[in-house]
């Protein structure tokens, strides 16, 4: 699974991207916060408060029930301020 | 089909409305939305971040239901990235349709839902080296939700 970080997400993690593994018991995008959370001090940081953060699963935005799997491209990151 | 670009450089908007209306005689409106960086409280740049390829696949969404609800006759969306100053364009909507009531509502439309679902992030840079990560505006998603409906 390929992990990706923008805005102050990538800011506070220190890469813009990552491949994992997480475990089988990680089924969705909220799962997949609370395992990448405890890899590291920084992604506990940048996962403090997960009210501040969006995500997309293969570039589509997704919920935090969305599942997850092996395969997918998953990217964290702020409310969007583009425009 | 609309044109879509996400870019670095700046954008010719003469040229780009012209290009809306060239050759056909059905035309009879475009409309325009240019968004401009200012330069409040000592900002000296705007660094614009995207997704590339989600950027792409969320703007042609939008203007795919922009075309759906509108008869629009062309759409162009131009958003800048990277750094950008005060006074410079950052995002250009053209919308163009026979009448003016499609392009107005179509251009505000468009703007509205790109501030909320397409994945950019500014971030501000000020005279003596601050910077901030600009926060989503309750006031955007209002005007995103007066369009109702999901795309």
């Amino acid at each position: 699974m390929r992990v990706l970080y923008f805005a102050w997400l990538r800011q506070k993690v220190g890469i813009a991207e990552e491949d994992v593994a997480p475990p089988a018991e990680v089924r969705d995008v909220a799962g997949l916060i609370r395992w990448l959370a405890a890899r590291s001090a920084a992604h506990a940081n940048a996962f403090a408060d997960p009210r501040q953060v969006r995500a997309a699963v293969n570039q589509d935005f997704a919920t935090p029930e969305h599942p997850v799997a092996a395969n997918d491209e998953v990217a964290f990151f702020p409310p969007v301020t583009g425009g | 089909m609309a044109r879509i670009l996400v870019q670095d450089a700046a954008f010719d908007l003469a040229a780009e409305t012209a290009s809306l209306s060239a050759g056909r005689i059905d035309v009879g409106a475009v409309a325009s939305f240019l968004g401009i960086c200012r330069g409040d409280d000592g900002l000296t740049a705007l660094v614009l971040e995207h997704y590339p390829g989600m950027t792409e696949r969320a703007i042609g969404r939008i203007a795919d239901e922009a075309e759906r609800r509108w008869p629009l006759t062309g759409c162009t969306v131009i958003h800048r990235t990277g750094r950008i100053l005060p006074g410079e364009p950052i995002v250009l909507v053209l919308t163009a349709s026979a009448h003016r009531a499609a392009a107005l509502e179509a251009c505000a439309f468009l703007i509205d839902w790109l501030k909320t679902k397409a994945p950019f992030w500014k971030r501000e840079e000020f005279a003596g080296g601050s910077h901030r990560w600009v926060e989503a505006k309750g006031e955007d998603d209002l005007a995103a939700s007066r369009w109702t409906g999901a795309a």
